[in-house]
């Protein structure tokens, strides 16, 4: 009789961990999401931020402050680019739009396919960094030896610490090799 | 699951199987399987160590001799996953199946066919595993961690890797629901979860952190695999994932499992120093609260292995102060031993040595371990030797000791023979010679600016990496004489008394020595 | 925190059970301890380091002593009676509360300090550093001047697997680069890292500063170095298979210094064809293009200076993958010697240096290395490392694939 107890717990105790054992390996999954929403907020991996014109247009523009962007490119090994911004740096009003422009060139004698993913430094400063246009929401195909100048459209949001004088818009060119 | 718990009644009352391969293959008995987890863990040590031989060989001097830089990360890649989930994972399950039904009371393991499948797994993801070496383009190379980017070039042996270590995921995640299935329902009537000797605590919570996070990592290399095979892009910036989130899934299985190879050798240190000391153990609720808090802290302090990556500085704090806290209910464990030792009476016989081995040493791993912890310095000290002695100081001389002290400990209970005390104690101060020869000078090298996983480096590293290279020959070739005792102990000996050691206390030392393959199967009365 | 004759009793002592390495850990840049450094951070990193280490080694001291008296004292030969306590509220109190006093107490200093290290604002100017399998690529931002830095090349030669050379002969061994980074003094410089491939670290240890440099991603932190002098480090993430053999090279000069040598570098970009040593390091992408617009018409360069230029720049580029004698490490790696694309038609072999080949290590050299270093590069696997096709490969070749 008590064994027969004892058998019935063990298996109520082996199916619960059973469950325990799935619900982590999908924990373990969610983690994905949970570290998106973690960066969106915070800034946390410095991915840069969308949002729409009528947005931006509601900021109202900080004519008290400037805040110096620099601007930089690089080329993943996967890819043949030549990759560059137009600009250096410049200086900005936060809450006002800005256009600036990069160069690629494709040194291929084929078509490539890439996608530039932005990145912002330093990371806080990335959730107050959004853009409103951008060569990074799509994957730009490129004929053989094809130049593009690519604009970007972006604007600082004025809540942007104002220990933050300076940032840095960096994209990063990859070969992804499909459309 | 009924079924196997009638056939496994069914052998209640016979002795082992006759047939060395039916005995060895079908056996379903909990001594049986540790005793076989033990030896594939041995073997293991032997394999993982060969590895460890052969960076340390590289290392011995400056300039490359003889391997490979991709043969020399594969070395330090495979050292690593051998000895954390061949040889010191298995082990710790070995003595849990020996060790667990006999202290609290119970005639086996709660669910004995699955013992005996999560056992018979190991080897075959072990082989797996090994078998990447003798495939194209070598065996894993991107450290035991398997960052991506990098762990996603090379050769197709990656998916050999990731299902190997799916098979290792399994058996443990298998074990431990046995173990807790176990120590939940098996105990002798009397034997209240705070009666329970610390071995079974820890375990207890050793086998829930298993349960918590082995499913996580499993999920993190599927995601590798996929990126890799199916086109996926968790983790590669191009499709929109980020190779840092690996890292922080990675971690957060990789904290807690650190965790998992130390509190059992905590329960083993717990039951080894009050027999030696003849006195009870000081503070044995703060001990089993200490493990829990240990447990609960390994969940949120997965970041400080990632001070460099670039975290938000509040980030950067929390896991610094977080960090800093495991200190606490470690200290106090600490103390609780030493406290037993205090106005006892004590003797030293090899156990207790490597007990004692195991206070000392892991301790100087839990100093480095503090000075880790403050980020600053961590700064300078990432990625450097000074982790590779640190962590090898807490898992080495640490969970090894712990391992080591333990067979000794138990060695009587499980052969009815004593083992050789002049040879224990000889292989006792050789071993820790050598470990403190062998991973001492790691702090200096790495203080002084040498990278971990690096298989060449300047003249200004030559001595110190000399030292260190004779000192893990000296340390392997003292694990021969182990394995000379251990041999020597089953053949014969001194006959061992029931309780073995004067000081012994605890169901396991109420039944013969050696232990009649069934045990307790009417329950033990507890006082 | 403690009186300096206290420190340096402990310090005595300490340095005597170690065999006085500690002793030596108070003097400046010993190998045996972590380096003082160059800037004020990297100072108080030493300081918060050598802090905790005696925290530790006054903890160490307390608890052995304790342990070791109980072991001699305590012992059953000697007679001792085992008593029978297992508890003490007070006792236990005491010791969780007073490590958390200690542990409170370093936190507060180490916490600044991180403060501090984060705090990338107001900089004098910025460095972009990028990392690559296996050496780094530096560019001075909005000044045009960038160039990649990789492994000694008598080093790398050494560094190979029976290269049969006696590596005690070089005193910088794997501590030495073609190109070194160099900086001014007493400027706040900013460091941009991220990577092409995989992840790296750049870590320099005289400046406190390592960051994982991640593809895709831009890190940052930054030095403000006191004394001009040179600073070598490392990569500190493991990248691969030559992980160990990518040093960084600091060279930190005062601004006039500095000053020059950027606008020699400048002018040396400026050039069309560099001298063999810069050539393939100096040449940032936007020369390479130029001179592939401007130069269609040069001269032919003699099979000679092809050969030899084709192996130096082979050395610094293709040798960490490929081996020295051009036998590979199949199949990650394939051999050049008998390959079919180095004995092949000559545009497969083009394509395949400047453009790469997509899914797997092998990159694209265009507009990495200028035309002409990959026509002699080209030239030197098809006529060197056992191989003899025979044609000369032309720069003109090269801008036109």
């Amino acid at each position: 009789m008590e064994i027969l107890e004892r058998k019935s717990r063990t298996l109520q105790v082996s199916i619960k961990l059973v469950f325990v054992v799935v619900g982590m390996f999908g924990f373990g999954y969610l983690m994905v999401p949970i570290y998106n929403i973690l960066c969106d907020i915070t800034g946390l991996n410095g991915k840069t931020g969308i949002i729409s014109t009528v947005q931006a247009g509601e900021l109202v523009i900080d004519e008290d402050r400037w805040v110096n962007v620099e601007f930089t490119g690089t080329v993943n090994v996967s890819g043949p680019w030549d990759f560059k911004p137009g600009q250096d740096s410049i200086k900005v009003r936060p809450g006002k739009q800005y256009k600036i422009s990069y160069t690629a060139k494709n040194l291929a004698d084929r078509e490539v396919v890439g996608q530039a993913v932005p990145s912002v430094a330093p990371r806080v400063a990335s959730k107050y960094f959004s853009k409103t246009e951008c060569f990074c929401f799509t994957s730009q195909v490129f004929e053989a030896n094809e130049e593009k100048d690519m604009p970007v459209v972006f604007v600082v949001d004025p809540a942007l610490p104002k220990s933050v004088d300076s940032l840095v818009l960096s994209y990063t060119f990859f070969d992804t090799g499909e459309k | 699951m009924s079924a196997a718990a009638d056939s496994h009644h069914d052998d209640h009352h016979h002795g082992p199987e006759k047939n060395f391969v039916k005995r060895w293959l079908y056996t379903t008995n909990h001594k049986d399987l540790g005793t076989l987890y033990l030896w594939f863990a041995f073997a293991m040590f032997f394999v993982g160590g060969l590895m460890a031989l052969v960076i340390r060989a590289e290392l011995f001097s400056p300039g490359l001799q003889f391997v490979d830089p991709q043969f020399f990360n594969s070395m330090t890649t495979m050292h690593a996953i051998v000895m954390i989930f061949g040889g010191v994972m298995p082990a710790f399950v070995g003595l849990a199946n020996w060790m667990i039904p006999m202290m609290i009371g119970g005639p086996d393991m709660a669910l004995p066919r699955l013992n005996n499948w999560s056992f018979w797994i190991m080897p075959f993801a072990l082989a797996i595993f090994l078998s990447t070496l003798l495939m194209d383009g070598g065996g894993p190379a991107s450290g035991w961690t398997l960052y991506a980017p990098l762990s996603l070039q090379g050769g197709d042996s990656f998916a050999f890797v990731i299902v190997s270590i799916h098979f290792m995921g399994i058996s443990s995640v298998m074990g431990s629901i046995n173990i807790i299935a176990t120590i939940l329902n098996m105990r002798a009537p009397g034997m209240t979860l705070m009666k329970m000797p610390l071995f079974v605590w820890t375990w207890l919570i050793t086998a829930f952190l298993l349960i918590a996070v082995i499913p996580v990592f499993a999920g993190a290399v599927t995601m590798l695999l996929t990126d890799r095979y199916f086109g996926t892009s968790f983790f590669s910036a191009a499709g929109g994932g980020d190779p840092v989130m690996y890292q922080h899934i990675f971690w957060f299985f990789g904290h807690p499992e650190v965790y998992i190879l130390i509190l059992p050798a905590f329960g083993i240190v717990s039951q080894i120093i009050p027999t030696f000391a003849r006195k009870p153990l000081f503070g044995y609720s703060s001990m089993v609260y200490a493990t829990g808090s240990i447990a609960f802290l390994s969940f949120i302090v997965w970041a400080h292995h990632m001070f460099t990556v670039g975290m938000p500085l509040a980030g950067e704090l929390f896991f610094m102060f977080a960090t800093m806290m495991i200190a606490v209910p470690t200290g106090v464990k600490v103390f609780n031993w030493i406290a037993t030792m205090w106005r006892g009476s004590m003797t030293f016989e090899t156990p207790m040595l490597f007990a004692l081995g195991f206070v000392v040493m892991f301790t100087f791993g839990g100093f480095s371990g503090l000075m880790l912890a403050m980020t600053p310095a961590d700064i300078q000290y990432h990625d450097t030797y000074f982790v590779v002695a640190h962590f090898h100081y807490v898992l080495v001389p640490g969970a090894i000791f712990s391992i080591i002290a333990a067979c000794y400990y138990w060695l009587p209970k499980w052969t009815g023979n004593m083992y050789d005390e002049r040879l224990g104690k000889i292989h006792f101060w050789s071993s820790t010679f050598f470990v403190n020869l062998l991973f001492f000078p790691m702090h200096f090298v790495g203080l002084a600016g040498m990278p971990r996983r690096i298989p060449d480096y300047n003249l200004q590293f030559a001595d110190m990496n000399m030292w260190a290279s004779i000192g893990a020959f000296g340390f392997g070739g003292s694990q021969l004489l182990l394995l000379y005792i251990v041999i020597k102990c089953i053949k014969g000996g001194e006959k061992a008394t029931d309780q073995v050691w004067e000081g012994a206390e605890g169901l396991e030392w109420t039944v013969a020595s050696p232990a009649p393959y069934h045990t307790f199967e009417t329950p033990p009365e507890i006082k | 925190m403690k009186s300096t004759s206290l420190k340096k009793a402990i310090a005595t002592a300490i340095g005597l059970t170690l065999g006085g390495s500690v002793m030596a850990a108070d003097k400046h840049s010993t190998p045996l301890n972590m380096t003082q450094g160059a800037t004020d951070i990297s100072h108080e990193v030493y300081d918060l380091h050598m802090a905790i280490f005696y925290v530790c080694c006054v903890i160490g001291l307390a608890v052995f002593g304790v342990m070791f008296y109980s072991i001699f004292k305590h012992r059953k030969s000697k007679g001792a009676v085992a008593a029978k306590f297992h508890h003490s509220t007070t006792v236990e109190i005491i010791w969780t509360a007073v490590p958390l006093i200690i542990l409170i107490s370093m936190a507060i200093p180490a916490a600044k300090t991180l403060i501090a290290m984060e705090d990338t604002s107001e900089a004098d100017m910025t460095v972009k550093i990028t990392g690559l399998q296996w050496k780094w690529h530096y560019e001075y931002m909005g000044e045009d001047v960038s160039f990649y830095s990789q492994l000694n090349a008598e080093h790398n030669i050494a560094r190979q697997l029976d290269s049969g050379v006696d590596v005690s002969q070089y005193h910088w061994y794997l501590k030495d680069v073609d190109n070194e980074l160099v900086l001014p003094v007493g400027k706040k410089i900013r460091f941009l890292h991220t990577a092409a491939d995989v992840i790296h670290a750049w870590w320099v240890p005289a400046l406190a500063v390592k960051k994982d440099a991640i593809p895709g991603f831009i890190n940052e932190n930054w030095a403000m170095i006191n004394e001009p002098g040179v600073y070598r480090g490392k990569c500190a993430e493991l990248c691969g298979r030559d992980h160990g053999f990518m040093p960084v090279v600091v060279r930190a000069v005062s601004q006039e210094e500095f000053d020059a040598w950027l606008i020699e570098k400048k002018g040396g970009t400026a050039e069309p064809v560099a001298v063999a040593e810069a050539a393939p390091a100096a040449e940032g992408s936007n020369t390479a293009v130029a001179t592939a617009g401007g130069g269609g018409a040069a001269a032919e360069v003699s099979m000679e200076s092809q050969m030899a230029r084709g192996g130096e720049v082979y050395a610094q580029q293709c040798a960490a993958c490929h081996q020295v004698n051009g036998q590979g490490i199949p199949p990650t790696f394939p051999a050049i010697t008998g390959s079919a694309v180095a004995t092949g038609p000559v545009d497969a072999h083009i394509d395949i240096i400047a453009n790469g080949k997509p899914g797997t290590a092998m990159a694209a050299f265009k507009g990495r290395l200028s035309d002409e270093d990959i026509a002699a590069v080209i030239t030197f696997q098809r006529n060197g490392l056992g191989n003899s096709v025979g044609d000369s490969v032309q720069a003109s070749q090269v801008a036109g694939n």
